[in-house]
């Protein structure tokens, strides 16, 4: 039977309903252009892009973290890419890898100085931020004395990781989708899911539990390094250059989309879907504004509002979905005070054997 | 007290001090199975501190801890937990967004499937935790995929209790369960207390209510400044005495009488 309160009081729907939203109103103010297939492969591809990045972000949020130093992680992951097989002529075999390899390794950092210092992960990832982009900075510009470096991607890494799938659709939709795929099966499928979702909900009370939240940051913060690395070395593989200051409007992008896409900004709370539905309705307003012959100025306009509607829609469902339908039942006293919550460790398990 | 049997659980002579202050001075308690032990004391009186100790989050300053009477350390509310020493604390929070199915496997996930397809076993998850919460008298729940924070306070104690005695919990620590509960709720989490007991855990209850602590307790300690001012089992004291006990030593009649004048009646207010 189709359970349509059910149904709303999932993570995802309010973003659902966002995309659908702001499709229709730009079905009706960009017809009959926005519709059509180069528009759409348009907006496709901004999401794409954009949801390699913020699915892995998804994640940290979930546990209650930020990763403020995607933006530089994907000039780093580009950068690394076009100096081994641009500059010193390395194969791509070597190159892409190191690329990604660097990405994961910032990642790294990030999550083993958050969890070793106890420092707030906004402030951690803003400097790593920094320090990646000077770092990079002043690499480039000592080996090549320039910001960008150009590299002639094999023909392999063209078809896989840049290239089309059909006409203007970027295979990066296929990188998005394997990457949405990952995403949900770790959420959901796996213990470390449900380690990211306590680790988010209070971070004590799983620590007391016996989940290993040092190791479940650090790998979190990693995954969150690999995607902005992914989207760096896919974009040297579509466009054939890396430029030192790429990658900065993801930053908040990514954030945005994630939000939007039903995350609870404090950690505990979203999923995957939602944040794919998050990152179309992004896609979906900045590319949308150009078929509408308003300009695209307004298109951030329409972002900030959308930002402040959706997370305002979010909370409401999301108490909606804690409310978790009637108290029918014997009805006590008129709802007793809520106690503060209780902390309960497991007992008898052995180590955790897992991960 | 009769009972010779090795406690399950016992204390000796432990104190902890923060920082120069003393929340616990020299006290001893035993923690036997199959019965509920419960602490007594006024607000800052140590009953917290006494169960941190008990459950791993903190370490005596002095004083000894025994497990079936050999001396251990409880370093880590995990090595408490490895010892059947599970803690429903005051304080903090379960996962009120997460669904009731994956709280209460949280780090014991269920699996299934074989090698690196192992996958988290939701299905169990939420089945077994519905039907412990419908043992526990909580029939309204029926569907472990509801979020934690829709559950009253009442009902979150129980799931409380119900997972620490799926799990095997041979103590049971409870701080404070019924505070901020309706008469109801409170006469619940009760019922499911003995019922723990009945099993054979020990049950260490905190709490300030004397009426609760006497419907399921089959010992008491008072707690006064960090001192243990009594120590007494079932019957050997009256209502009164425990009152009086609770209010720090100061007669409670004395402080009804000084109740009586500030309102103006001179009404027995017993
Ligand atoms: N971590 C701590 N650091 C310093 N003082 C503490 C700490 N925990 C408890 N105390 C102090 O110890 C005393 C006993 O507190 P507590 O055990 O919480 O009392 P109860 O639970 O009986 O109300 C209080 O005065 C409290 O301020
Ligand atoms: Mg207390």
């Amino acid at each position: 039977m189709f359970d349509f309160k059910a149904l709303t009081r999932r993570a995802e729907f309010a973003a659902f309903v966002g995309t659908l939203a702001v499709y229709l109103f730009f079905l009706y103010f960009g017809w009959p252009t926005f519709p059509t297939v180069l528009v759409t492969a348009g907006w496709v591809n901004v999401a794409a892009e954009l949801g390699i990045v913020a699915l892995p972000i998804a994640l940290v949020m979930i546990s209650g973290h930020l990763d403020l130093s995607v933006g530089s992680n994907i000039a780093a992951a580009a950068i690394t890419y076009a100096l081994l097989c641009g500059h010193y002529g390395l194969p791509d075999v070597i190159g892409l890898p190191a690329g990604l390899a660097v990405g994961t390794f910032f990642g790294f950092l990030n999550g083993l100085i958050v969890t070793k210092t106890k420092v707030s992960s906004f402030i951690v990832t803003l400097a790593m931020s920094f320090f990646i982009r000077g770092l990079i900075f002043g690499v480039t510009k000592l080996i090549v004395d320039n910001v960008q470096v150009a590299v002639d991607v094999d023909p392999w890494v063209e078809k896989t990781f840049g290239g089309r799938i059909y006409l203007a659709y970027e295979n990066a939709i296929y990188l998005f989708l394997i990457m949405a795929l990952v995403i949900s099966w770790i959420l959901y499928k796996t213990t470390f899911g449900n380690w990211i979702f306590a680790i988010g909900g209070d971070e004590t009370s799983a620590r007391a539990a016996g989940v290993p939240v040092e190791r479940t940051t650090i790998f979190l913060f990693m995954g969150s390094g690999f995607g902005a690395a992914l989207l760096g070395v896919t974009t040297v593989a579509l466009y054939g250059s890396a430029q030192v200051s790429a990658g900065q409007d993801k930053v908040f992008y990514s954030i945005i989309a994630v939000v939007v896409g039903g995350v609870l900004l404090t950690g505990g709370y979203g999923s995957p879907l939602g944040v794919i539905f998050g990152t179309m309705t992004f896609a979906i307003v900045t590319s949308g504004v150009n078929s509408t012959g308003w300009g695209a100025d307004w298109s951030l306009l329409i972002i900030g509002l959308l930002l402040l509607v959706a997370v305002l829609a979010n909370n409401t469902f999301r108490n909606l979905a804690l409310s978790g339908g009637k108290v029918t039942t014997t009805a006590t006293t008129p709802d007793p005070p809520r106690l503060p919550e209780p902390v309960l460790e497991p007992s008898m398990e052995k180590e955790n054997d897992h991960v | 007290m009769s009972d010779q049997s090795t406690p399950y659980l016992s204390l000796e002579n432990v104190s902890k001090t923060f920082a120069g202050y003393q929340a616990l001075a020299d006290v001893s308690l035993n923690i036997r199975q199959g019965e509920v032990l419960c602490l007594l004391g006024d607000n800052g009186a140590g009953k917290s501190t006494l169960i941190k100790v008990l459950s791993g989050f903190h370490q005596p300053t002095s004083g000894t801890v025994r497990v079936e009477g050999e001396e251990v350390t409880l370093k880590t509310p995990r090595s408490a937990a490895e010892r059947g020493i599970s803690t429903v604390h005051q304080f903090g929070g379960t996962f009120p967004l997460m669904s009731l199915g994956r709280s209460f496997f949280v780090g014991v996930e269920p699996k299934k499937g074989v090698g690196p397809f192992k996958v988290f076993d939701k299905k169990l998850a939420n089945a077994v935790v519905v039907e412990q919460m419908q043992q526990m008298g909580i029939t309204r729940v029926t569907d472990g995929e509801r979020l934690v924070g829709s559950l009253s306070g009442g009902e979150r104690q129980v799931s409380a209790i119900a997972r620490a005695v799926y799990f095997g919990a041979k103590v049971l620590i409870l701080d404070e369960p019924t505070a901020a509960l309706g008469v109801k709720e409170a006469a619940h989490v009760l019922r499911i207390i003995m019922q723990a007991r009945q099993r054979g855990i020990a049950v260490v209850l905190v709490t300030h209510n004397v009426t609760h602590a006497m419907s399921v307790g089959d010992h008491f300690a008072v707690l006064i400044h960090g001192r243990k001012a009594d120590d007494f089992a079932k019957g050997e004291r009256t209502r009164e005495e425990i009152t009086d006990l609770m209010a720090g030593g100061e007669a409670m009649a004395e402080l009804e009488a000084e109740l009586a004048d500030l309102t103006g009646t001179t009404n027995d207010i017993h």
